[in-house]
C-alpha cells in the first residue's frame, strides 16, 4: 500500500472556523453601519471608507514587503482595521487624512509590534487618537446628516456630545435641545463619525457577531452596563448638569466602541472574568472623560487605556483550575461496609 | 431538557460531528473473521508490560495465558485463538513503536483452553472476584486501558461509596459502546452488579449521553427493580473523561493530581463491565472487543467484534476496503486517537475505533498567530489557558508552563479543535509536558 499518510497528532479534526472567517464576519457586521453612513452623509462617507480600506491594505502589504514576511492580506485583519478606522472618522475627512490614519493604524498600531495578534493597542483607535491630536480641525469638522435625495447641502454642525460639552463649559448646564431627539439618535440622524451615528445599525451588526460567536456578551454588556450605572448616578444627582444614561448610550462612539472596538480580541483579556473587568473599566473611564475631561468624547481613550491594562487583567483573572474547588465540605457518605482488602 | 454536564467542552449537538455517529450507531455488531495470523503485543495496557511465556513452535489454545503479568499494575495476556506461535519478536504497535509481540498462526479450529472453564470463582468474595478479573486480563475498555483490578482495590483510608458506569462515548464517530449497551445490556448490568459487590457500594449511576436514547431506554428497562440509577448526560465532548463524568453526575471536582477514589468514587466503562461479567460467569479472558470502523475513508462503516491481535488491515478488508485515497489512519477517536503509519498494527484493548480519512476531510490550514480570541480558555474543561501554556512551551519556559498546571491537561483536544489560528495547542502542551518530565528526570 503506497500512500502518503499524515502522521500529525490529535485532535485530527478542526471546527473549520478560521481567523480570516472571523475577520470577514466583523466586516459583514459593519456593513449596516456603513450603509447608514453613506445614506446619511453621501459620497464623502463612501470616499472615506474607500480611502481607509485602500490605505490599510496598501500599508499592510508594504509592511509585509519591508519586513520580508509573507503577505497577510488574506487574513482580512487589515481590511477590518481599515473599515474600523473609517467608522471613526468624520465624513468630511479629506483623503490624505484617511491615508495617513491608515498608515498609522497598520504601521504604528500593528506591524511594529509584529503584526496580527501582537499589538497591545487597538490599531484603529491608535490612528484615531493620533489624528485627533495632530489634526484637531479636520477631525472635529462634523457635517449634519443630509439623507440621499433630500437635496440638502452639507452644513457644519456639532455632535450631541460636543454640544453638551460646550453648553456645560459656557453655562454650567445642559443645552436645552440636547435631550429632544433620542429617536433620531437611535437611528443615527445626528452629526458624528461615520460609524458611530446609528446605534440601530451597530446593534444589528453586534447581534450578528454574537449569534455567530465572533464576540461574547461579556465586554459589551459590562461596558454598556457600567456606563448606564455611572451616568445614571450622576444624572440622579444633578439632572440639570448631567445628561441621562440613554443620551450617553446613543450618542458618540459608545455603541461602536462597546460592540466593535472593545471586543477586539487581540487587545482585550481572554478570560470571561477578565473581559468583565475590562468592560467595567472602559465604562467608568468613558463616563469620567465625557463628564469631566477636556474632550467631549472618551470612548477611544477609555478603550486604549484599558488595552494597556489588559496584560495585568489577564494576569489576575486566570480561572481557577479544575480540581481546586472546595467540594462543599464533607460530601463523602460513610460506606455501609468496607471491602475486605 | 437540560442534562447533567460539566463546564467547558464542545457541544456537538448542532454540528456535523454529531452526524458522524449516525453512520454506525444503527449497525449491529458484526463478528470480524479471525485472521490467519494474530499479532498479540505484550504491551496492551498502561501498566508494566507482560513477559511472554511461550516460544516459537508452541501450540496455544484460545484463552491460554501467553504473557505473564508483571507487578501489581499489570495483567496477563491471553491467546485470542488457538494455533501455533510462529514468532516472539518486536512488531508494529498502534502506539507507533515496535514492541514485543507473540505472533500466532491460527489453526482455524478456535478451540478454547479447557482450563478456562475452571477459572470461574466458586466463592464470590471481593478478593476472589478481583483475582479472577485480574487473571482474565481485564483492562479498562474506554481507551485508557488501566488494569481494572487496580481500580477495584481501594486503600483502606479511601472507602468507596459510589460506582459510576461510563456510557458517555462522547467522541465523534464512535458507536462501539452504544452497540454494547444495546446488544449486551444484560451482560453490562451483570458486570455492574459484580463490580458493585467487589466494591461494596450502594450507589451506582450509569451515565449515558442523551444522543443514545435507545440505549438509555434499554438500560432503564434492564435495571428495573435494581438499585441502579440511569442518568442521561448532555451531548458534549469530552463528557466521557473520568473526572468530567464525576463532575457531571455528582457535581464534585476530583482533586488536583488526585483520583476519583479520593472522592470515594470509582468509574468503569460499560464495555469493561460486560468483560467483567464474561470473566466471572464463564471464565473468559479479554480476547476481543468491539471496534467501530468508520470515517469518510471507509467504504462500509461497521461495528466489529474483533479478536485482540487482529491486524488493522483485516478490519479494513472486512469493511469493503478504503474509499478513495487515504490520507490519515487513526486508531481511537478523532479527538484523542493516534495516527497510524500503516495498517499493520494489531487491535489491542485500547483500540476503540479505526478511522480512515481522505486528504479533503482533514484540516488544511497552516498555523497562524494567536488572535487571543479566548476560545481555548472558554472551552477547556479543566479551566486551563492553552494559548498561554503553548506560548511558554514555544519559548522553552517549562517552569512557567508547569505553574500554569500544564500537567493537569488531559489532551482532550477541544482547544486545538476550536483555535481559529489552527495553532497546534495540544502538541505544544505535550512538548511542555515532555520537557518538564525530562527536567525532573535530570534533577
Amino acid at each position: 500500500m503506497a500512500m502518503q499518510l499524515n502522521m500529525s497528532s490529535s485532535p485530527h479534526l478542526h471546527s473549520g472556523d478560521t481567523t480570516a472567517r472571523i475577520m470577514r464576519r466583523v466586516i459583514v457586521a459593519l456593513l449596516p453601519a456603513c450603509g447608514v453612513a453613506i445614506y446619511l452623509f453621501g459620497l464623502p462617507a463612501l470616499a472615506v471608507i474607500v480611502w481607509c480600506l485602500l490605505g490599510s491594505l496598501a500599508a499592510e502589504a508594504l509592511c509585509c514587503y519591508l519586513s520580508e514576511r509573507p503577505l497577510t492580506l488574506a487574513d482580512n485583519s487589515a481590511a477590518v482595521t481599515g473599515l474600523l478606522l473609517a467608522m471613526n472618522l468624520p465624513p468630511s475627512a479629506p483623503w490624505w487624512l484617511c491615508l495617513f490614519g491608515a498608515i498609522i493604524a497598520i504601521g504604528l498600531g500593528k506591524q511594529v509590534f509584529g503584526g496580527l495578534g501582537h499589538n497591545p493597542f487597538n490599531p484603529a483607535l491608535v490612528a484615531r487618537v493620533v489624528l485627533l491630536i495632530s489634526f484637531p480641525l479636520q477631525m472635529t469638522n462634523w457635517t449634519a446628516p443630509a439623507p440621499l435625495g433630500s437635496a440638502i447641502d452639507a452644513v457644519s454642525a456639532a455632535t450631541p456630545l460636543g454640544e453638551m460639552k460646550t453648553a456645560i463649559m459656557l453655562t454650567g448646564q445642559l443645552p436645552a435641545t440636547s435631550q429632544a431627539s433620542l429617536s433620531n439618535y437611535f437611528i443615527g440622524n445626528m452629526p458624528g463619525s461615520l460609524g458611530e451615528v446609528s446605534a440601530l445599525a451597530l446593534l444589528v451588526g453586534g447581534i450578528y457577531l454574537l449569534l455567530n460567536r465572533v464576540i461574547t456578551w461579556e465586554i459589551p454588556v459590562s461596558y454598556l452596563g457600567t456606563v448606564v450605572i455611572c451616568s445614571g448616578v450622576m444624572w440622579l444627582s444633578n439632572a440639570q448638569r448631567y445628561p441621562d444614561p440613554l443620551f450617553h448610550l446613543l450618542t458618540g462612539g459608545l455603541m461602536l466602541g462597546a460592540l466593535f472596538m472593545a471586543t477586539d480580541m487581540v487587545t482585550t483579556p481572554i478570560t470571561r472574568k477578565g473581559m468583565l473587568i475590562f468592560g467595567c473599566g472602559c465604562g467608568v473611564l468613558t463616563v469620567v472623560i465625557r463628564l469631566f475631561g477636556g474632550y467631549p468624547e472618551g470612548v477611544s481613550f477609555a478603550i486604549l487605556l484599558m488595552n494597556a491594562a489588559t496584560p495585568l487583567i489577564d494576569r489576575y483573572s486566570r480561572p481557577q483550575v479544575f480540581g481546586y474547588a472546595d467540594n462543599h465540605g464533607s460530601h463523602r457518605e460513610q460506606p455501609t461496609k468496607r471491602p475486605e482488602l | 431538557m437540560l442534562y447533567k454536564s460539566f463546564t467547558g467542552g464542545i457541544a456537538l449537538a448542532d454540528r456535523k460531528l454529531a452526524e458522524s455517529k449516525l453512520t454506525t450507531r444503527g449497525k449491529a455488531i458484526e463478528v470480524c473473521p479471525i485472521p490467519e495470523q494474530l499479532i498479540i503485543p505484550m504491551v496492551q495496557h498502561i501498566g508494566t508490560p507482560a513477559q511472554p511465556i511461550v516460544g516459537v513452535g508452541d501450540l496455544v489454545l484460545k484463552g491460554q495465558i501467553i504473557g505473564q503479568a508483571g507487578d501489581f499494575i499489570s495483567v496477563p495476556i491471553h491467546a485470542s485463538t488457538s494455533g501455533r506461535v510462529t514468532a516472539v519478536e518486536p512488531r508494529w504497535h498502534s502506539s507507533g513503536k515496535e514492541l514485543l509481540a507473540v505472533v500466532i498462526e491460527a489453526d482455524g479450529a478456535d478451540r478454547w483452553d479447557p482450563a478456562v472453564e475452571e477459572l470461574k470463582p466458586e466463592l464470590w468474595t471481593p478478593d476472589s472476584l478481583r483475582q479472577r478479573i485480574r487473571a482474565a486480563g481485564i483492562v479498562g475498555l474506554g481507551g485508557a486501558c488501566f488494569p481494572t483490578h487496580v481500580k477495584l482495590t481501594s486503600p483502606a483510608d479511601k472507602p468507596i461509596t459510589t460506582l459510576l458506569i461510563n456510557g458517555s462515548e462522547c467522541e465523534p464517530f464512535l458507536s462501539a459502546d452504544h452497540r454494547v449497551l444495546l446488544e449486551q445490556t444484560e451482560r453490562v448490568v451483570d458486570g455492574i452488579e459484580i463490580l458493585r459487590q467487589i466494591l461494596a457500594v450502594k450507589r451506582v449511576i450509569v451515565g449515558i449521553e442523551a444522543n443514545k436514547e435507545d440505549a438509555i431506554a434499554r438500560m432503564q428497562q434492564c435495571v428495573a427493580g435494581r438499585d441502579i440509577e440511569v442518568q442521561a448526560l448532555a451531548v458534549k465532548y469530552p463528557q466521557g473523561a473520568e473526572q468530567l463524568l464525576v463532575a457531571a453526575l455528582l457535581g464534585l471536582q476530583v482533586p488536583n493530581c488526585g483520583l476519583p477514589m479520593d472522592l470515594g468514587v470509582v468509574v468503569h466503562n460499560v464495555a469493561t463491565a460486560a468483560a467483567v461479567s464474561a470473566a466471572v460467569r464463564y471464565g473468559h479472558p479479554l480476547i476481543e472487543r468491539v471496534v467501530t470502523v468508520s470515517g469518510p475513508g471507509i467504504t462500509c462503516a461497521k461495528n466489529l467484534l474483533v479478536r485482540i491481535g487482529t491486524p488493522l488491515q483485516k478490519l479494513v478488508d472486512f469493511c469493503a476496503g478504503p474509499r478513495g485515497e487515504i490520507a490519515k489512519i487513526i486508531t481511537g477517536g478523532v479527538m484523542t486517537g493516534q495516527s497510524q503509519i500503516s495498517l499493520a498494527a494489531p487491535v489491542i484493548p485500547g483500540t476503540l475505533a479505526l478511522l480512515l480519512f481522505g486528504a479533503a476531510d482533514l484540516p488544511q490550514q497552516e498555523a497562524g498567530p494567536c488572535i487571543r480570541c479566548g476560545r481555548c480558555a472558554a472551552v477547556c474543561p479543566l479551566h486551563l489557558l492553552p494559548t498561554a501554556i503553548a506560548d511558554c512551551a514555544s519559548l522553552g519556559r517549562f517552569d512557567d508552563a508547569q505553574a500554569q498546571h500544564v500537567m493537569n491537561c488531559m489532551e482532550c483536544g477541544c482547544c486545538s479543535f476550536l483555535c481559529p489560528a489552527y495553532r497546534p495547542l495540544v502538541q505544544s502542551i505535550r512538548y511542555a509536558k515532555a520537557g518538564i518530565l525530562a527536567q525532573q528526570g535530570r534533577a
